[in-house]
């Protein structure tokens, strides 16, 4: 499902937190979202997911205005991961994972077979099957992380918003995961930390002070010389011995 | 099967499981008091009453068992399940274990309207107690509302915070609003009535407050039934539930005003009985889990049932002399919430 912002403005009492910012993602393509903390990421993610209004500007979901669809609808087509959610109810593992189906729920299309198989292909993307019957509270970070992603695919997306998914998660999971999004059908916009990471993403954009300061495939968007203006470093590409594909590697300016 | 027959069974199955425990706690709210009356009578009298038949029933019996102990279990029924119901809902909604009927200033604006009526004398005696009562309580939770919605403008993540806050500012208000008038205007004696009034009293029960109460806290449990899904969603905030499909503001909007209505009705019948509103939810996820499809009926089953049970103790715990139902369901309630939460606590994983 193809995504688009054009010119995105977002401000909250006179404070602009986002300007003019406008991309898209292909359908399939998984886009990075990278910059500074505070530089407006995990904003755009709302923007694009509909749960705020840009101040100025249009998102379209395959073509349509965002604003034209009802909250079902959206939730129907976009799932979000944010960077946090938390609860103090006694839920297990399982049920945070059924919460995904609640779109496709109504009064006369009750839970059925075809929610149960969503639900477990969802917890076994995510490697958490034997966990599904623990509490909430008793899972570690990473599990929880896991298990919000797990959410989101349970309600069969055509767009996928993750905002710093691999934060808590172990090295293996973290390439798991984002392996497993790329692999998807589904198109993906993800915040990233790790630029390196995001280096193997179809399309990066880079952002800074809420505005975008480059976009394009991840070679066009990410050189040293962006990276180390955008982060206040100096960055350097460099390839290993094997030959494998170059990455960054970073010192303090 | 289609969806709607299976939602029907569903329904079918729910009422076969509830009615007979609630039918049997009504039987036993219409048995027990001062004076002990067997099964078979209250049922003589019930198909002398419903279906017209002459059975041989003591005038006298007949009278206490369906002018007084009836209706008196049944809206102590309606009022616990309506009660318990609006605690699970306000816990789910504004994401606070501590929410409780009251929450929204209700009872506090209840009782400000009480003793509008009856102490300041407001209305020239035409009015009754309860039409007070419930105006005020009306009165209270509109001003709640207008502030938390004033306060929490623009910002959906502080929203539930800014309503709780709003609540217990309302509260504070008219609790003192309710102290001045009766430090202004009332008597020793009417200051106890008003006292033993806002503790919970059901001895002024009749048949058309059961007609208020039930019908009211079916209609009630019905629209809160029907937006289980949409609170489980709102395990994880507001924004997630958004995120879920959840239409947030109408939802948060339409089940605060069921619950406000509700309990205003309830409390303008029987005054404030504390704590079935707070413990009954918590008690009743201890039994089948947070999942709002299955707590609502539990809950409003177990509310209900607590509330006939007190009723009875209140009348015969002291020979000859009718306590508040409020002290009755605090007395016996914290002690067994205090076990419930201890055992579930040994059993957690
Ligand atoms: N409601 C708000 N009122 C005022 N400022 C806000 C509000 N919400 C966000 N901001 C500010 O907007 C900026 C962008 O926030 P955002 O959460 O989008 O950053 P981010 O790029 O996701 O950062 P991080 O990498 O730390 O997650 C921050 O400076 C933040 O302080
Ligand atoms: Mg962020």
């Amino acid at each position: 499902m193809r995504i688009e912002a054009r010119s995105l403005s977002f401000s909250v009492r006179g404070k602009a937190l986002l300007s003019d910012v406008s991309l898209s993602a292909q359908p399939g393509e998984t886009l990075a979202l990278v910059g500074p903390n505070g530089s407006g990421k995990s904003t755009l993610m709302r923007l694009l997911a509909g749960l705020a209004r840009p101040s100025q500007g249009d998102v379209l979901l395959a073509e349509q205005p965002l604003a034209r669809l009802s909250r079902r609808e959206i939730a129907q087509r976009i799932a979000i991961v944010e960077q946090q959610a938390d609860t103090a109810e006694r839920i297990t593992a399982r049920s945070v994972v059924e919460l995904g189906r609640t779109p496709w729920l109504s009064a006369l299309r009750p839970w059925s077979g075809e929610d149960t198989r969503q639900v477990d292909k969802a917890l076994r993307t995510v490697e958490m099957e034997a966990f599904a019957q623990r509490e909430w509270a008793t899972l570690s970070g990473g599990e929880r992380q896991r298990l919000h992603i797990a959410r989101a695919l349970a309600q069969q997306p055509g767009l996928l918003l993750l905002d710093e998914p691999t934060n808590h998660l172990d090295i293996h999971h973290q390439l798991s995961i984002l392996n497993c999004v790329r692999n998807l059908k589904v198109t993906a916009v993800v915040a990233l930390h790790d630029l390196n990471q995001a280096l193997t993403c179809d399309r990066v954009a880079v952002l800074s002070g809420g505005r975008l300061v480059a976009s394009g495939t991840p070679q066009q968007a990410l050189t040293p010389d962006t990276v180390s203006e955008v982060f206040g470093i100096t960055a350097r590409q460099v390839r290993d011995a094997g030959g494998g594909a170059p990455h960054l590697s970073f010192h303090l300016a | 099967m289609s969806a709607a027959a299976a939602l029907a069974w569903q329904g079918v199955r729910g009422a076969c499981l509830a009615l007979p425990v609630l039918a049997a706690a009504v039987l036993a709210g219409a048995m027990i008091g001062e004076t002990s009356l067997a099964p078979d009578l209250v049922l003589s009298v019930l198909v002398n009453k419903l279906a017209g038949a002459g059975l041989p029933v003591d005038p006298v019996d007949q009278g206490i068992i369906w002018s007084y102990r009836l209706p008196r279990a049944l809206v102590a029924g309606a009022c616990g399940a309506a009660l318990a119901v609006t605690g699970v809902v306000l816990q789910a909604l504004l994401r606070n274990a501590l929410a409780d009927p009251y929450i929204l200033g209700i009872s506090a604006g209840a009782s400000t309207g009480a003793v509008a009526v009856t102490i300041a004398g407001l209305g020239g005696g035409a009015l009754s107690l309860s039409f007070g009562a419930f105006n005020g309580a009306l009165l209270a939770f509109g001003f709640v509302a207008i502030l938390a919605r004033a306060a929490g403008a623009g910002s959906s993540r502080a929203a539930a915070a800014q309503i709780v806050l709003a609540g217990i500012a309302g509260s504070q208000l008219f609790n003192a609003l309710t102290a001045f008038i009766i430090a202004k205007s009332a008597n020793a004696d009417q200051a106890r009535g008003i006292m033993f009034w806002l503790m919970g009293n059901l001895s002024g029960v009749r048949w058309p407050d059961v007609w208020l109460a039930v019908p009211l806290a079916l209609a009630g449990w019905m629209v809160c039934r029907f937006h289980a899904r949409a609170l489980d969603a709102f395990t994880f905030g507001t924004d997630s539930a958004a995120a879920l499909g959840i239409p947030v503001r109408r939802v948060q909007v339409v089940l605060i005003f069921a619950t406000a209505l509700m309990t205003a009705v309830m409390v303008s019948i029987v005054g404030s009985i504390g704590f079935v509103g707070l413990v009954i939810p918590h008690a009743a996820r201890f039994l089948v889990g947070p999942g709002h499809r299955r707590l609502m009926p539990a809950a409003a089953l177990t509310g209900a049932v607590f509330l006939i049970g007190a009723d009875i103790v209140s009348r015969i715990i002291i020979p000859g002399q009718v306590l508040p139902i409020g002290v009755v369901t605090a007395l016996i309630g914290a002690p067994a919430f205090a076990i419930i939460l201890v055992r579930g606590q040994r059993t957690a994983r």
